[in-house]
């Protein structure tokens, strides 16, 4: 009983530290240049997940697509009390863009069923799009409710939210299922669990075992195996994912060009600084 | 990715209104949707949802739509997302457009990318600028004739990215507000007016908005003649009230980068970049703000900068006219008493 809720989340490159070494030549970010981080509204995803979960009762499973060391954020979400955790990889998925990944992410979450709510971050900092969760509404053909602020009520098949329509509110009524992206200001986290964390800390998926390494058979044994899903499992249309699947293209990548007529150093002296009211109100800027 | 490309399709603008009133944000898209077009030599349209909205027309005119395909329906007076993106895919594979412009909006960037996903077409959010341009495929040496280009800062600093679409249109793009300078009106312009019966099924409406508070924007960092904008440099909200101080002194109004937002010292109403507001004042002080490229992006354009940086390699320094390198905390006082002094 109560409502099974999806949380797709993302682990993104920590864009706050991005230098131009970290550019591929087709303009694709090297990943593996960056340090690789939880993207932040989507733990917000996964906490309002938990909260239906802790109010209403039910089970919250998380999907994330990426590649093995992607399992990172999978483990975090159990840590923080997530029931279920896959991780959808496959080199074919290489190249997508919103529309493709929204795809392959909404065939995953058709795969999981019977869900009630799918949450996610608003949108990730690696590309700040906001598209994906809107695309993945549209392709599972159910309403969408953006920008979370509240769970106000669920009832039944019904869900009352709170969602922020910058610079106010407005509370919406929604039939479930329903895709619902989350903004920062919806909740505040909870921290990762010390029991969790004891219980799920060697969870690995399958990928991040060497090929035929006897770890794996144990890991399988001790039941700390992850589930991982290619683009098969989900049966997925080929010509819909990756590269071929995405009607945006990057066409050119440059540095900025600076425009500018002219530099002056201005001393950080009361002489200098004078001067420089000065010459403001000389050329009309001020006053 | 099937359909053809209709290289004769129009260009269109989504013509999103709150309570009866057009977002400025549309008709600064209309004046670029103008300039595309008659490259491209074809009509502006623009897609009008909503309930009794049809007086909009006219502003449109005058900004340069062409035609103005209405949808008035009177369980459009709110928006939700499920019929006034279906009514905008309908007419999409009514007319097909070849290029669809949005308002970056909190709406726009709601509704567009469901609209992308139904048509399976390309959707680039947040672009600066956007142009018409023939393309060579850089393998097959095939020339994509007339493709829009839609230009962003990506990753986080220093880059820009052109997106194209070569298949899979009409090519879409969001903007943000304030990135598109507005045009002047023209009011003898005039246009065609389409009354679009959508038959939106009751199924859409599933959805319904039950209450809403929307507070009119505190602040209003379009029309100010003077910026004083602080960034993580700033270090503290505390802090802050220095650059209210000044901007009091200037007649001017404050502004924050989004580091400053990020780390709590002020509310993102403030903010100045691709993510918040872009300004065009006649002056704009950055008060230990680094300089990220979306921050650059959204005020780059202001007639005069002066940059406040205690790091003399913060790139800040390279859009300024002027630069001081040390302590905002010493500087900006010295600032404020050499103001008040003239005044």
């Amino acid at each position: 009983m109560g409502y099974h809720c999806i949380v797709l989340v993302k682990q993104v490159p920590d864009t706050a530290n991005i230098t131009g070494d970290a550019m591929k030549e087709d303009g694709t970010v090297n990943r593996a240049a960056l340090p690789a981080i939880f993207n932040p509204e989507d733990i917000h995803a996964l906490e309002a997940a938990l909260e239906i979960k802790d109010r209403f009762g039910g089970t919250v499973t998380v999907i994330t697509m990426g590649p093995p060391k992607a399992a990172d954020v999978l483990r975090a979400s159990l840590y923080r009390g997530a029931d279920r955790a896959i991780l959808l990889t496959d080199r074919r998925a290489a190249g997508s863009d919103t529309l493709a990944t929204s795809y392959i992410l909404s065939q995953a979450v058709a795969t999981v069923e019977n869900y009630d709510f799918v949450f996610c971050g608003r949108q990730a900092i690696d590309g700040d799009t906001a598209q994906v969760g809107p695309q993945c509404a549209e392709k599972l053909g159910i309403p969408q409710v953006t920008y979370l602020e509240k769970i106000i009520d669920v009832q039944g098949k019904k869900a009352t939210l709170r969602r922020n329509i910058g610079g106010g509110w407005e509370d919406v009524e929604t039939p479930l299922p329903v895709l619902v992206t989350v903004i920062e200001s919806a909740n505040t986290p909870r921290p990762v669990s010390a029991k969790r964390y004891m219980k799920n800390k060697y969870k690995r998926v399958p990928l991040e075992f060497a090929p035929d390494a006897p770890e794996a058979a144990e890991a399988e044994a001790q039941g700390d195996m992850l589930e991982q899903w290619g683009l098969d499992e989900i049966h997925a249309d080929l010509q819909r994912c990756g590269f071929a699947g995405s009607p945006t293209k990057v066409f050119r990548i440059q540095s900025i060009v600076l425009k500018k007529e002219g530099f002056a150093s201005v001393e950080p002296t009361e002489e200098g600084i004078r001067g420089l009211v000065h010459e403001l109100i000389e050329d009309r800027t001020l006053g | 990715m099937t359909s053809e490309n209709n290289q004769n399709g129009e260009v269109w603008v989504f013509a999103e209104q709150d309570n009866g009133k057009l977002q400025d944000v549309v008709l600064e898209l209309c004046g670029r949707a103008r300039e595309l077009a008659d490259k491209l030599g074809v009509k502006v349209g623009a897609v009008l949802p909503g309930s009794k909205v049809d007086h909009l027309a006219a502003a449109l005119y005058s900004h340069g739509v062409d035609r103005v395909y209405l949808v008035d329906d009177p369980r459009l007076e709110f928006f939700t997302s499920l019929p006034y993106a279906e009514a905008v895919i309908r007419l999409i594979r009514k007319y097909a457009p070849q290029i669809v412009l949005y308002g970056a909006t909190p709406l726009g960037r709601d509704m567009a990318p469901r609209i992308a996903s139904a048509t399976r077409s390309g959707l680039t959010a947040d672009c600066t600028d956007l142009q018409i341009s023939d393309v060579t495929d850089a393998k097959t040496k095939e020339v994509a004739k007339d493709l829009l280009l839609q230009i962003r800062p990506a990753f986080g600093g220093n880059i820009i990215a052109t997106i194209i679409n070569p298949a899979g249109w009409p090519q879409m793009a969001t903007v943000r507000e304030g990135v598109m300078p507005m045009k002047e009106a023209d009011p003898s312009r005039s246009g065609e007016l389409f009354r679009e019966i959508c038959d939106l099924e009751d199924a859409l409406f599933g959805v319904k908005v039950i209450s809403r508070c929307k507070e009119e924007k505190k602040v209003n960092l379009k029309a100010a003649r003077i910026i004083v904008a602080g960034g993580g440099g700033v270090g503290s909200r505390e802090n802050f009230r220095l650059l209210f101080d000044l901007a009091g002194a200037l007649g001017g109004a404050v502004g924050a980068s989004r580091a400053a937002v990020d780390g709590g010292y002020i509310d993102h109403d403030y903010q100045v970049g691709q993510t918040g507001t872009t300004v065009r004042p006649a002056l704009y002080i950055a008060c230990g703000i680094s300089g990220a490229v979306q921050h650059r992006v959204g005020m780059q354009d202001s007639a005069k900068i002066i940059a406040i940086n205690n790091d003399p390699n913060a790139p800040i320094f390279s859009v300024a006219h002027y630069g001081i390198v040390g302590d905002l905390n010493e500087v900006i006082p010295m600032m404020i008493k050499a103001v008040k002094e003239r005044n």
